[in-house]
């Protein structure tokens, strides 16, 4: 990445955070519009009564895992496939009835669908020709867009004769080329390499703000949707869990489903015993100390709930700590040294497993603790969250 | 002592090791999966071939076999004579019955190509959408009329197609004609017979490359614009050009020196090379002639297919 690039994401993001986020203001239009969408094959229910709105120059996450109904609902998006009830408007307008080929939109496919007996730049001018753009246009729109993604050398290849991380740019490019209103991206990155993928996903995101498309991104990668997005749907069984911007969503997850699936969590099952409105004490057994969160929580007394903790946000220590509550006693099961951070498996007395992760702050950080040895846990009231579902 | 056999075994081992790899560098497996098939053309097919062009540059004559031989060898002169006779292939040039005849042929086997792409395509797209289990099936069907005898099957086709024939009774009955047609010794019935009975060489070739293709290309073409008949051929068709060109030859050339459909379906007036071929041999007794006939043919047809097989390496170069 270039250093202007890496000032245009900075200034970009300085930008946004002045602004507030469309999907936070009151009455803003929503530049995509679900409503009540229901797809069934057979008896199978592939998405079930999914609402959504997305934003203009959004650049929105579907998170799932296989057969969660993300790519089923971005394939209605794309208009190959009709809902069994339910609308679709894509800019105000209703998407029933509506062939792909006529819809304002572009699909970037998971397996790139390049079109095999084409040149790279017949592949990226095949939609403008399509649409009856002179050939003196589309050639200086084919050149204009291979430079934007870097291929304009490449240009007379064949798909077969490009790298992966090639291919992935020709199919961006060949999507984005008919200036879509909203771009569909089935897993964009999922065939590259780790090293490849993070840095493609930075420049994605430069794309996406420098033509202001609105991107929908279908992933079953949580590290990928977090980089990427501006918010997250996370979907299961055909349902949309949570709606949240990537922060909210990994800090508050609002259920069980959400907290592990996206990242890991360790949860503890308890009963509330205070309930104040800023304010819930727990009584945990598995945890084996009281456990308090500085949220309030809607739920009925005595009810059994979830305190979950990130493995990151657990202090590790010899020493016993000053605090009470959220306080653990255990002994190190197992240590796995990553490099950038080492994990702890604690076990409690009563037999529950916590997971800690540090990060070696100096180079012998790891030689602190060793197998056996009988550690403090705790955390601050914070750092946790209680699920009620 | 121990130490000096030792390396001599080394040495003896190594030495062996490397007459070994002489034998493997010659890769004797290689060099007879090769052979036998060209042994085999060799023997059936090149030495038969010049055998034909030797014929065919020799005169007819009143004997056994009926023509001279090119080589001859008196021996009380101690005279040998090689006599070369091209009047054979200047008569192929003067006489327009046999330029008549190529041209015929190929005009009856590129029509009946033709047609039998336009109906094995849909066939052919069918089965490589459909499901796996039922594939196997539908592919057996194409191939089961091969079951029965070839002979047999053009015989069906001439009850089939004769004036009081199961299609003109069929026609008649329902008031669409109030004549019989007539169709049986026809041109039309031989592109009839020609296309039915090589439809599955024109079904397999496309089957299998229609089936390699991925489906989200047509979908892909969709998002950009293509009506589904664009997309077919735009992308479906060129996708399926490898086995278009491989059914196209496969059809073509045997149609061109067909002998037993024209002569079966065709009329009077259906020209084609094979039946010319089989009137020299058979009729005039004209071997040399008839050879003359069948080399030509052969060059006519080769040469068009290396041009287009030189064509595609080219292709596949880029």
């Amino acid at each position: 990445m270039t250093s202007s690039q890496v000032i245009d994401m900075q200034s970009s993001t300085v930008a946004a955070a002045k602004t507030v986020p469309s999907w936070k203001q009151d009455g803003a239009e929503p530049f995509v519009r679900i409503e009540n969408i229901t797809k069934k094959f057979g008896e199978f229910t592939a998405v079930d009564n999914v609402s959504l709105d997305i934003y203009k120059s959004e650049l929105f996450c579907l998170l799932g895992g296989s057969g969660s109904g993300k790519s089923t609902l971005l394939r209605m998006l794309a208009g190959f496939e009709s809902p069994t009830s339910g609308r679709i408007l894509i800019d105000g307008v209703d998407m029933a009835g509506i062939q792909p080929w006529k819809r304002p939109v572009n699909m970037m496919f998971q397996s790139y669908a390049l079109f095999p007996h084409l040149t790279v730049a017949d592949n990226v001018g095949f939609g403008l020709k399509r649409e009856g753009v002179s050939n003196g246009e589309v050639k200086k729109r084919v050149a204009e867009m291979l430079d934007m993604v870097q291929l304009g050398h490449l240009g007379k290849r064949k798909p077969h004769q490009l790298s992966g991380g090639q291919r992935q740019r020709v199919a961006l490019a060949r999507s984005l080329i008919k200036r879509p209103k909203l771009l569909l991206l089935d897993e964009p990155l999922g065939a590259l390499d780790k090293k490849l993928r993070e840095e493609t996903q930075f420049e994605l995101i430069n794309i996406q703000e420098e033509l202001g498309v609105t991107f929908v991104v279908v992933t079953h990668d949580q590290e990928e949707a977090m980089t990427l997005a501006t918010r997250i749907g996370v979907m299961n069984n055909g349902v949309i869990v949570q709606t949240d911007e990537p922060h909210d969503v990994y800090e508050y997850p609002n259920s069980r489903f959400v907290a592990e699936f996206i990242g890991s969590v360790n949860l503890f099952e308890g009963q509330v015993t205070e309930d104040e409105p800023d304010f819930v004490r727990i009584t945990s057994p598995e945890a084996g100390a009281a456990l308090s969160v500085n949220h309030g929580i809607s739920c009925a007394p005595d009810q059994v709930v979830h305190v979950a903790v990130r493995p990151e946000k657990i202090h590790i220590s010899h020493e016993r700590p000053e605090q009470k509550d959220n306080c653990l006693q255990g002994e190190i099961e197992e240590i796995a040294y990553m490099g950038s951070l080492s994990v702890f498996k604690v076990r409690l007395p009563s037999g529950k497993e916590v997971r800690v992760t540090q990060p070696n702050f100096t180079r012998h950080m790891g030689e602190r603790f060793t197998w056996n040895d009988k550690v403090f846990l705790y955390w601050d009231e914070d750092s946790s969250v209680v699920l009620t579902s | 002592m121990s130490i000096s056999t030792g390396s001599a075994w080394v040495d003896g081992s190594s030495s062996l090791m490397k007459r070994y790899k002489i034998l493997r560098g010659t890769n004797w497996g290689k060099a007879a999966v090769v052979g036998i098939p060209a042994f085999w053309l060799a023997v059936f097919f090149f030495v038969p071939f010049l055998v034909v062009f030797k014929i065919s540059l020799s005169e007819t004559a009143i004997a056994v076999p009926p023509y001279t031989a090119l080589l001859e060898w008196d021996v009380e002169e101690a005279y040998m004579t090689f006599k070369l006779n091209l009047g054979n292939y200047f008569y192929l040039l003067e006489d327009a019955f046999y330029l008549d005849a190529y041209l015929s042929s190929i005009k009856i086997a590129a029509v009946s190509t033709f047609f039998a792409l336009i109906v094995a395509f849909p066939i052919a797209y069918l089965i490589a959408r459909s499901e796996g289990s039922k594939r196997g099936l539908l592919l057996a069907l194409v191939i089961l009329p091969f079951w029965t005898s070839f002979l047999l099957r053009v015989y069906a086709w001439m009850g089939f197609l004769k004036k009081n024939g199961i299609v003109n009774e069929f026609l008649l009955s329902i008031g669409v004609i109030d004549q019989p047609l007539i169709m049986l010794q026809t041109d039309f019935a031989v592109y009839i017979g020609i296309v039915y009975t090589y439809l599955p060489f024109m079904v397999l070739p496309l089957y299998s490359a229609l089936e390699k293709m991925d489906i989200t290309l047509l979908e892909a073409a969709e998002d950009l614009g293509c009506t589904p008949m664009k997309g077919f051929f735009l992308i479906t068709v060129p996708q399926a050009m490898p086995g278009i060109i491989a059914g196209c030859l496969l059809v073509f050339i045997p149609a061109v020196g067909e002998f037993v459909i024209p002569a079966l379906l065709g009329g009077s007036d259906t020209l084609m090379i094979g039946r010319v071929l089989w009137d020299e041999f058979f009729l005039n007794r004209d071997w040399p002639m008839a050879s003359a006939v069948a080399i030509v043919m052969l060059v006519v047809l080769v040469l068009p297919i290396m041009l287009v097989r030189n064509s595609q390496g080219k292709q596949e170069a880029i």
